[in-house]
């Protein structure tokens, strides 16, 4: 019943988990928020955020896991 | 997080989504071709006819006329001009403050020669129908509002999902699909992955979905409060008998914002003006601007301009909401974009009720290791 590491592991652990969705959810949100302020380049912007964004989920369904 | 936490969010992520899963596909369905509405209206409606020779640029007081001279019985109440073609629309009226939809006719003139169009009304049109089961499952306010409450399951969804997510991924890297285990491991994977990856275009579009359900509360909010600060003097004035130039208030508008362009225009005696005013929306040239309209009142007996405002913040809320969640502000590619977003979000949905659905065939054990996986520190447990 050790609290202070208990509370420690887990936090490293979150951090670890929420990496990758934290960065794609940041870089959605430019993207949303780039189209509505300007147009021509914001747009392209908006265009190449978001749809990395599908690139990448189709690149993850499309990988062999080893298990 | 103790075991007994992480029960607790997979109950909420459980019973959230389930009472608002079904609702949220036909959200989705019907949002898909919401999303091209102006392209399929565009190939919908006939081309525009040839200008006749001779034809004059009609002003806005013409349309007006011609729109007064089709409807003898029946007042103005709306005026705008479509973005895409050189058409006005002008909604008429027996009461300027109509609100039955059916007892409004709106019709549509060429804007460059006056012209009035032999175009299906915009209300009998199939995408309106879908546009109204999509805002409100075709039962008007009500329905808007439960669609409104379902919008807030999805984002409670959404939040207990994101807790629920983490004790999963103590031992998997991000957006590990398992595909040589079972088919059930194979959707739970797949779920998490697209859910977690669609986790902020998803709330984005639940949250300004939620605030567009509120739309009817928040006009009537602006009705009451900056509507009746600015026309506050005339609260006990008689309405004018004859009404100016509507051209002449525009450019008076205008002269008071410089830069702007007219988004609509109401009539005195609607909701959206008062008995004494022209309310000229003006708006911005930029995506941003265009959508956060100013109002001008211009008094009709007179001419002359009451008052200019910024929209209060709520307002602007609402009006910035609706690009956001129709993804209808930045070209064909973002509608694209949006559309195939909008198809994962239900593969997200259909998967969450493939996994209850299996569940009770599942052994308990299973369903156990699933929530925490084998290797959970003991003190979490």
């Amino acid at each position: 019943m050790n609290r202070p590491t208990r509370l420690r592991a887990s936090s490293l652990g979150l951090r670890h988990i929420f990496r990758w969705p934290l960065l794609i959810g940041l870089l959605n949100v430019a993207g949303l928020v780039s189209a509505l302020v300007g147009d021509g380049w914001y747009d392209a912007l908006s265009w190449l955020l978001l749809g990395g964004t599908l690139i990448l989920m189709i690149v993850l369904l499309a990988k062999r896991s080893s298990d | 997080m103790t075991q007994a936490a992480i029960r607790r969010w997979y109950l909420v992520h459980k019973w959230t989504s389930l009472i608002a899963t079904l609702f949220l596909l036909l959200l989705c369905a019907t949002g898909l071709p919401l999303i091209f509405m102006d392209e399929i209206d565009g190939w919908l409606t006939p081309p525009l006819p040839a200008v006749p020779a001779g034809a004059r640029t009609p002003t806005i007081d013409d349309i007006v006329a011609s729109a007064r001279r089709a409807h003898p019985s029946e007042v103005p109440m709306f005026l705008n001009r479509d973005e895409d073609e050189p058409v006005y629309f002008i909604s008429t009226a027996t009461r300027p403050d109509e609100t039955d939809d059916t007892r409004i006719h709106t019709d549509q003139y060429d804007a460059r020669s006056g012209v009035r169009l032999d175009r299906p009304a915009i209300n009998h049109s199939v995408m309106f129908t879908i546009l109204r089961l999509h805002q409100g499952l075709l039962l008007g306010l009500p329905g808007t509002l439960f669609l409104g409450m379902m919008g807030v399951l999805l984002l409670a969804s959404l939040v207990s999902g994101a807790v629920v997510y983490a004790p999963f991924m103590r031992k998997l890297a991000f957006g590990t699909v398992r595909k040589h285990r079972s088919r059930r491991i194979r959707w739970l994977d797949s779920h998490n992955m697209i859910g977690m990856t669609t986790m902020a275009w998803l709330t984005v579009v639940g949250a300004t979905g939620v605030i567009n359900t509120l739309a009817a509360p928040v006009e009537t909010l602006w009705q009451n409060g900056q509507l009746a600060q600015m026309t506050a003097a005339y609260r006990h004035v008689p309405p004018p008998t004859r009404l100016t130039s509507v051209d002449a208030a525009v450019r008076t508008a205008q002269a008071a914002a410089p830069g702007m362009a007219v988004r609509f225009i109401a009539f005195p005696g609607t909701h959206f003006s008062s008995r004494h005013h022209y309310a000229i929306f003006l708006q911005g040239s930029t995506p941003l601007t265009a959508r956060l309209v100013k109002p001008a009142l211009v008094d009709a007996g007179t001419g002359r301009l009451t008052g200019i405002r910024e929209l209060p913040l709520y307002a602007k809320a609402l009006f910035l909401s609706e690009p956001l969640h129709y993804g209808d502000y930045g070209g064909l590619p973002l509608k694209i974009i949006w559309a195939l977003l909008d198809i994962a979000a239900m593969a997200v949905l259909a998967s969450g009720l493939y996994l209850w659905l299996g569940r009770r065939h599942v052994p308990a054990q299973t369903r156990l290791s699933e929530i925490r996986p084998a290797g959970l520190p003991e003190a979490e447990a």
